[in-house]
C-alpha cells in the first residue's frame, strides 16, 4: 500500500465516524439495548481480519495457526451470537400492536 | 478479482449503514438488524474470495464451525434478564479477536519487519496495529470482568485497591504504551522482540481488569457501552493496518455509536465518563449520607392495602429497576397492569436511562413481557406527570428515584437527573429489605409521608397484589 491508499483509508475512517454519529444520534432510549447488541455484532467484522491474516500468510507457522484459529472462533461467536440475540430481542418489539391487551402469544 | 472483493465490501458497508438507520425506530429495527447481518454475509464472502488461494482452509473451516457451534446456543437460549452479560461476553471476544489479529500480524511479519520491507506508510500501519493490540486486549479483559460481575461470579460492588488505583492504572497504561513504542522502534530495525509484544497484551489486559473491577453495578451501562465503543475503534484500527475498508467503516460506525451511547449514559448520571472509569462513588460522602437518616422510619404495607390504593387510582406509573430484572418480575407486572387496565386505570412505565445494567435494559425486559413500547416513557417526558399521578409503584429501583439528587447538595448523586417519584400522591416501593441501593446511598423517598414499603420478592409481591386486585 502507498501513502495515497493509506490517506484514502483515513478519509473513509473519518467520514464513517460522522455517518455513525449522524445515524445513531436519532435512536430512542427504547432501542438502546438492541442498538448496543446490534453494533456489538457489527464489530464482529474483525473476523474478516483474522481470515485475512491467516489466509494471506505463506506457510503459516503453528503459533500463527493457533492464534488465528482462536481469533476466527472468537470473531465468529461475536458475529453470529450478536446478530441472533439482537434478532430475538427485536422480535419482542415487533409483535407489538396498538392494542396490547391480547395475551402472550 | 480484487476489484470484485472491493466492490462487495462497498455493498456490505452500505448495508451496515442502512441496517443501523433501521435500528433507530422500533418498526424498522428487525429489518435493520437483518440487513446488517446480510451485509456481514456479503463482507464475509468477499473475504473468502480474497483469500481463495490460501493453504489454510482446514483451519479456517474448523474455526468457523466451532465459532458457530459455540456462538448460537447461548444467543438463542439465554434469558432476557441475562442479556447484559451476554453482550459483555460477545463484546469481549470481539476485542480478543482484534488483539489476536495484531499478534498474528506481528508473528507473520517477523516482528513487523515484513512491513518494513514494503514501501509506503509503514509507521502509521505499525501504530495502527499496536493501537489495536492495546485496545483489543483491554477490551477483552475488561469485558470478561464485566461479564463475571454481571453473572455474579465476582461480587457486583466496587472492588478496588483504594488510593493506589489510579496511579496503578496510569502506570499500566504508560507501561503498555512504552512497550508499544519499543516494539515500534524494533520493527523499524531488525524486528521487535516478541517479549515486548507479549508485554503490550499483558499490561493492557491487566489495565482492562483493573479498570472494570472498581466500577459498581449501577455504572455498568456506561462501562458496557464504553467497552463496545473501544472494541469498535480497535476494529477500525485493525482495518487500517490490514487495508480492509469493511473493517474500517464497520469499526468506526460502532465506535461512533458506542461513544454516543456512553455519553448519554454518563449524562443521565450527571457524571463524566472519566469519573466513572476512575472508580465508584467516593467512600467519604457515602458514610455521612448513610448515617444522617438512620433514625427515620419507613412505613411498611401489605399487598391488600397496596391493591386497594391501586384500585381507586386513575393513573398508575410503574418505575422498574434492576431489582425487577433480578426477580424476573416483568410478566407479573404485566399481569397486574392488565387487571388495572381492565378497571379503566391508565398504567404507564417510567424508564430512567440508566435503570438496569445496560442501556435500555428495562425496555427489553418489559417488551419481553409484551408491554407496549408506547407505554414506556422516557424520564424527561414523564417527570411532569408524577404530580398528577395517584399511585407510583417502584419495583426494584432505588438510586434513580432518590429525591436527594434534586434537593440534598451533600448527596453523592446530587445533580443526577432522577424520576420525580416523590411528587406523586402515593408511592409504593417494592423492595427486598431496607438495604441501600447499589451506590450505597440512603434514599429519602422511602421515608416520605406518602411512601409505603412492600417488602419481599418483587415477583411474589406483585403477584399477591394482582390476586388482591382480582378479589376486590
Amino acid at each position: 500500500m502507498d501513502y495515497t491508499g493509506f490517506l484514502a483509508n483515513i478519509a473513509i475512517l473519518v467520514l464513517s465516524g460522522f455517518i455513525g454519529f449522524a445515524v445513531i444520534s436519532k435512536v430512542p432510549n427504547t432501542l438502546h439495548t438492541p442498538l448496543m447488541s446490534g453494533t456489538n455484532a457489527i464489530h464482529g467484522i474483525v473476523v474478516l481480519g483474522a481470515l485475512v491474516v491467516l489466509g494471506t500468510a505463506h506457510n503459516p507457522s503453528i503459533p500463527l495457526q493457533i492464534i488465528s484459529f482462536v481469533a476466527i472462533v472468537f470473531g465468529t461467536v461475536n458475529v453470529i451470537g450478536g446478530f441472533v440475540v439482537t434478532d430475538r430481542m427485536l422480535a419482542m418489539f415487533k409483535t407489538r400492536s396498538v392494542a396490547s391487551t391480547d395475551g402472550k402469544n | 478479482m480484487d476489484i470484485l472483493v472491493y466492490a462487495l465490501y462497498i455493498v456490505a458497508v452500505a448495508m451496515f449503514i442502512i441496517g443501523l438507520s433501521g435500528l433507530t425506530a422500533p418498526r424498522s429495527a428487525v429489518r435493520g438488524n437483518k440487513i446488517a447481518a446480510a451485509g456481514m454475509g456479503v463482507a464475509f464472502i468477499a473475504t473468502l474470495i480474497h483469500i481463495r488461494d490460501t493453504s489454510s482452509w482446514l483451519v479456517i473451516v474448523a474455526a468457523l464451525v466451532v465459532g458457530v457451534i459455540v456462538g448460537i446456543p447461548p444467543a438463542r437460549k439465554v434469558k432476557m434478564t441475562a442479556v447484559p452479560q451476554l453482550v459483555a461476553l460477545f463484546n469481549g471476544v470481539g476485542g480478543g479477536t482484534v488483539a489476536l489479529i495484531a499478534w498474528g500480524e506481528f508473528i507473520e511479519s517477523d516482528g513487523f519487519t515484513g512491513l518494513r520491507v514494503a514501501s509506503g506508510p509503514v509507521l502509521p500501519l505499525v501504530i495502527a496495529s499496536l493501537f489495536a493490540a492495546i485496545i483489543g486486549s483491554l477490551s477483552f479483559w475488561g469485558s470478561v470482568v464485566a461479564f463475571l460481575k454481571l453473572q455474579q461470579i465476582l461480587p457486583g460492588h466496587p472492588l478496588s485497591v483504594g488510593r493506589l488505583q489510579q496511579p496503578l492504572n496510569a502506570i499500566l497504561f504508560l507501561g503498555s504504551v512504552v512497550a508499544a513504542i519499543i516494539v515500534g522502534i524494533g520493527s523499524a530495525n531488525t524486528g521487535a522482540d516478541p517479549v515486548w509484544f507479549g508485554a503490550i497484551l499483558i499490561l493492557a489486559g491487566i489495565l482492562g481488569v483493573m479498570t472494570v473491577l472498581p466500577i459498581g453495578g449501577a455504572d455498568m451501562p456506561v462501562v458496557i457501552s464504553l467497552l463496545n465503543a473501544l472494541t469498535g475503534l480497535s476494529a477500525a484500527a485493525a482495518g487500517l493496518a490490514l487495508n480492509n475498508i469493511a473493517m474500517i467503516v464497520a469499526g468506526m460506525l460502532v465506535g461512533a455509536s458506542g461513544t454516543i451511547l456512553t455519553n448519554l449514559m454518563a449524562k443521565a448520571m450527571n457524571r463524566s465518563i472519566l469519573s466513572i472509569v476512575a472508580g465508584g462513588f467516593g467512600g467519604g460522602s457515602k458514610g455521612v449520607a448513610a448515617t444522617s437518616s438512620g433514625d427515620q422510619l419507613a412505613k411498611s404495607t401489605s399487598a391488600a392495602d397496596a391493591a386497594i390504593k391501586l384500585a381507586y387510582a386513575n393513573q398508575v406509573i410503574v418505575v422498574p429497576g434492576y431489582g425487577l430484572a433480578v426477580a424476573q418480575a416483568q410478566h407479573a407486572v404485566k399481569d397486574m397492569a392488565k387487571v388495572l387496565e381492565a378497571r379503566g386505570i391508565e398504567v404507564k412505565y417510567a424508564i430512567h436511562p440508566v435503570a438496569g445494567r445496560m442501556p435500555g435494559h428495562m425496555n427489553v425486559l418489559l417488551a419481553e413481557a409484551d408491554v407496549s413500547y408506547d407505554a414506556m416513557i422516557e424520564m424527561d417526558d414523564i417527570n411532569d406527570e408524577f404530580s398528577r399521578t395517584d399511585v407510583t409503584i417502584v419495583i426494584g429501583a432505588n438510586d434513580v428515584t432518590n429525591p436527594g439528587a434534586r434537593t440534598d447538595p451533600n448527596s453523592p448523586i446530587f445533580g443526577m437527573p432522577v424520576l420525580n417519584v416523590d411528587q406523586s400522591r402515593a408511592v409504593i416501593v417494592l423492595k427486598r429489605s431496607m438495604s441501600s441501593g447499589f451506590a450505597g446511598i440512603e434514599n429519602p423517598l422511602f421515608f416520605g409521608a406518602n411512601t409505603t414499603m412492600l417488602f419481599g420478592d418483587a415477583k411474589k409481591s406483585v403477584a399477591q397484589v394482582t390476586e388482591e386486585l382480582k378479589a376486590l
